[in-house]
């Protein structure tokens, strides 16, 4: 389970990377979406997988799966939550005032 | 903290207070509330001289970095004591002399003490520190204030670059030198100087002798301005007199004498140590009393003059390394007689050249020139200045009754004696070294004949001179007289001196000998029809034909190629240096994020791919694997199907919607991976997100094919899939590496420590309540972010 998990954690990654390296900004916007996906994946991974009951006391089993990833997990959801939010409307905002969402034409011409 | 380390430390505690003196109390010149530091400084190590004359070393340990073994230990021997009596007491002289060199009304004098002070206490440091790191922090220090100083009329070109020159050559040895002291420090495993002295048979045996040693030799050499780094010294003299005197011929460009007389005890009795101390010394000794000639600014001479000096003392101090080839002995009494001549040298040149700066500067105060063409005949006018002048002039070229006379002859016997020397190859080129030593002797009589004549004698034009000349007040000349004084009191009572602060000083340079006692001849001017004086009087007799004929062969300097001067090397060192790093980074620096981005992520996979290779961490255990699955297999492959869709995408709604799916994907992995409240949190902020998604991309325009050349392509397809790589293997080693046990269990106990059952919730909001509650802020701050962008557009719109 852990092996496939990994293989596939890094096909995200690279998916993830390959969109990121695009030059619309909404395949930029995407790929961080995905390389996040990923990330969650693997910090659950790591952590090892199915090796106990949910973690609540209330069940009274033997034995739990690892709490920590999960709140670190759950903590990177809602973070990653509001950096799409942010890109999203930096993205839109960039559009319309500069009509255009190519990175190559965003550069400014000072400086270089 | 002893009274010692206070004491050295005061220069720095000074220059917190000497600002407010500036600010407050305009009236009165600041430098009369800087004088008496100085001047306490000088009487407090006056106080050690009887106890280190009886070979008693005063060292007293503060630990500073006790863990790596870096101390800042004070140890007050001979030679440190004699540097130190140099600093404090020039030091005193040339704060007086500034008083009445600087206008009080015109300049900014905070600046100039405060840097004064920084030097004073960081060349303080230098010689008392036994640790060599603290040695090296302050070595820098003296190099920064000595930038600061030669930059003080910054306002001027030739300022700044004089400056940047000083610290480019003084800095570039200093880092060398730090890698010298590394190499040792780790032969040795101590950073002390002395404990390294105990080892230094360990040393001599190890390979990291001879670079050790050039890399300290390089630091000292450009700090000292020996060939071919001396290029900085004529370029410091922008600095204000007061400071030339001062730093730029009597204290810090004897640091690295102070260095290498430091180190003689570690590297000492080698050949290579002993061909590169004397041989370079030997050719700086000759190198600048030749370029001192062509010189036409007075100061420009005494700068090349004091090159020229400082070789010679590095040459002695070569030569009398020979001595711990011989060790202990009579057979070696002939070479250590050159350790004493170098540190009466080192002494005497502080006082002469001393002098001899402050003298320049009362001409520079009085006439407003420098240059030699515009000077002449001044003795009428100005006769104490030009008493002083002769004073110094004539000790500098050698002739009694003046000091420079017996160390002069004193260098002269060391020579000669080093000229039968038959280990070394020395056997060979050791006559090199007397003929040398008299031509550079010729030429400093004639440079010192030019000080002299060119400027006080011959016809006086006032109408090149911009005021009318008087002689300059009695605080610009006590200084100089005070040190003039000294230069004959050193001629007539040299043993007391040799007594109480010379031999101290050989001793610590020799710490072998100084146990048995040296066989040390008394200095005495006369010793009959010897060899070194008929070379003085040969160089008296040559010398002044030369400089009497000096129009006729003058010539000879207009002549050398300029390309190839070492200045013009340098600038064009600069320049070519300057150049090729802003191609560099224009090449680099494209401006596209796109390929920071690459950058980034290359660097990610070749560092950590290259840790996994060579380091030999991955590691790949199958048989820890859980079971899986079908519906694991399904959601796997369906979770690829969708990111391949995202990828190929022709449309911004497919992509928004295989991103979509990828969320809810990845929910359901976690309700497998029995992770309810993830897998509830992921379903809400993905339903959101895609409605974010779907908002925003209603003004976002058409997803457009990629353009770009192929290569490019697989460039970006190469590194993503390195990353893809890379993270894979991360993800299956960190399941084959258990290095820690894990401390998850501390979280089961949340119903004691917490009374919550949910044992995530337990984390989130009590355990690591402080994380969740910045979450929250970076939450707040991405809102706020998202609200402003759309506001302002909004305002904008209306306007």
């Amino acid at each position: 389970m852990e092996t496939l998990m990994s293989v596939i954690i890094g096909v995200l990654f690279a998916i993830g990377v390959y969109l990121l390296l695009a030059k619309s900004l909404l395949r930029i916007i995407l790929g961080t979406s995905i390389i996040a996906h990923g990330t969650h994946l693997l910090i659950i991974t790591m952590g090892g997988l199915k090796s106990g009951a949910p973690a609540l006391l209330g069940k009274k089993a033997a034995a739990f799966t690892d709490p920590l990833p999960q709140a670190l997990i759950l903590t990177a959801i809602v973070i990653n939550f509001a950096l799409t939010a942010f890109l999203l409307v930096l993205a839109y905002r960039a559009y319309l005032t500069l009509g255009t969402d190519n990175m190559e034409q965003l550069r400014s011409s000072k400086n270089e | 903290m002893s009274e010692l380390h206070l004491t050295t430390l005061m220069p720095f505690v000074y220059t917190l207070v000497v600002p407010f003196f500036y600010k407050y109390i305009r009236r009165i010149h600041t430098g009369w509330f800087v004088l008496p530091l100085p001047i306490l400084l000088f009487v407090y190590l006056i106080k050690h001289i009887s106890l280190v004359a009886r070979g008693k070393p005063i060292i007293h340990s503060v630990p500073w970095i006790p863990s790596l073994g870096i101390n800042y230990t004070i140890n007050i021997d001979g030679l440190a004591l004699i540097f130190g009596l140099i600093i404090s007491g020039i030091g005193a002289l040339v704060v007086l002399y500034s008083i009445y060199y600087l206008s009080k009304d015109r300049e900014a004098l905070q600046n100039f003490y405060v840097y004064l002070l920084l030097f004073m206490g960081a060349m303080l440091a230098v010689v008392f520190s036994d640790n060599i790191i603290v040695l090296y922090l302050f070595w820098e220090l003296t190099s920064i204030s000595s930038f600061l100083l030669i930059a003080y009329w910054y306002q001027r070109k030739s300022s700044r670059y004089g400056a940047q020159k000083a610290l480019l050559i003084t800095m570039f040895g200093g880092f060398l030198m730090l890698g010298g002291f590394l190499l040792l420090a780790n032969v040795t495993g101590t950073f002390s100087i002395g404990e390294m002295i105990l080892q230094a048979g360990k040393i001599k045996e190890h390979p990291v002798f001879l670079p050790a040693m050039l890399l300290i030799l390089l630091g000292a050499f450009t700090k000292s301005a020996q060939f071919p780094f001396h290029i900085w010294l004529p370029d410091a003299m922008e600095a204000p007199t007061p400071i030339s005197a001062y730093l730029h011929s009597a204290t810090m460009v004897k640091a690295g004498i102070y260095l290498i007389a430091r180190f003689t005890p570690i590297f000492g009795g080698n050949m290579a140590w002993f061909w590169a101390v004397s041989g370079i010394g030997l050719f700086t000794l000759f190198w600048g009393a030749f370029s001192a000639i062509r010189q036409r600014d007075l100061k420009a001479v005494l700068a090349y003059s004091t090159v020229s000096q400082l070789g010679m003392i590095t040459c002695l101090l070569g030569l009398g390394s020979v001595a711990m080839y011989y060790g202990p002995g009579e057979s070696s009494a002939l070479y250590t007689s050159a350790i004493l001549a170098a540190i009466f040298h080192l002494l005497n040149h502080s006082t002469f050249k001393g002098c001899l700066f402050m003298v320049v500067g009362i001409i520079d105060h009085q006439t407003g020139t420098r240059d030699i063409r515009r000077l002449g005949g001044l003795m009428n006018l100005m006769p104490v200045t030009f008493t002083l002048a002769v004073i110094g002039s004539f000790s500098m070229a050698g002739l009694p009754p003046f000091n420079g006379f017996l160390s002069k002859e004193m260098f002269f016997t060391s020579v000669l004696n080093a000229s039968h020397l038959d280990i070394f190859h020395m056997e060979t080129w050791g006559i090199m070294f007397p003929v040398i030593a008299w031509t550079a002797s010729v030429f400093t009589f004639i440079y010192c004949m030019i000080i002299v004549f060119k400027t006080f004698t011959g016809k006086y034009h006032p109408q090149k001179l911009e005021r009318k000349i008087n002689e300059a007040s009695w605080g610009l000349l006590l200084p100089p007289a005070l040190l003039a004084l000294l230069v004959v009191l050193f001629f007539f009572f040299p043993n007391v001196l040799a007594r109480y602060l010379l031999i101290p000083a050989m001793a610590s340079v020799l710490p072998d000998f100084g146990k048995t006692g040296f066989v040390v001849d008394p200095i005495e001017a006369w010793h009959g029809w010897t060899p070194e004086l008929l070379m003085t009087i040969g160089i008296v007799a040559i010398g002044t034909l030369m400089f009497v004929y000096l129009r006729k062969w003058i010539s000879i300097y207009a002549r050398l190629p300029v390309q190839f001067s070492l200045n013009n090397m340098y600038d064009q060192l600069l320049v070519k240096t300057e150049a090729f790093s802003a191609r560099l980074t224009r090449a680099y620096m494209t401006g596209f994020v796109r390929d920071y981005l690459l950058y980034i992520f290359a660097f990610f996979v070749v560092v950590l791919g290259g840790i996994m290779l060579f380091l030999d961490t991955f590691a790949y255990d199958p048989a820890a694997n859980n079971p899986i699955s079908i519906y694991e297999i399904i959601l796997a492959l369906a979770m690829v199907v969708c990111a391949l869709m995202v990828l190929f995408a022709r449309t911004r709604l497919v992509a928004i919607i295989g991103v979509g799916v990828m969320g809810y994907l990845v929910a359901m992995f976690f309700v497998v991976f029995r992770a309810p409240d993830l897998a509830l949190t992921q379903l809400v902020v993905e339903t959101v997100t895609t409605v974010l998604f779907l908002l925003c991309f209603y003004f976002l325009p058409e997803l457009k094919e990629e353009a770009g050349s192929i290569g490019l392509r697989a460039t970006n397809l190469a590194v993503a899939a390195g990353v893809g790589v890379i993270v894979t293997a991360m993800a299956l080693s960190a399941q084959g590496n258990r290095l820690f046990a894990p401390i998850s269990w501390f979280f089961e106990n949340s119903y004691e420590l917490a009374g919550a059952k949910n044992i995530v919730n337990a984390i989130l909001v009590d355990f690591r309540g402080f994380d969740t509650m910045f979450e929250i802020l970076v939450f707040s701050i991405a809102g706020l972010g998202v609200y402003t962008l759309i506001k302002l557009l909004t305002r904008r719109d209306q306007e």
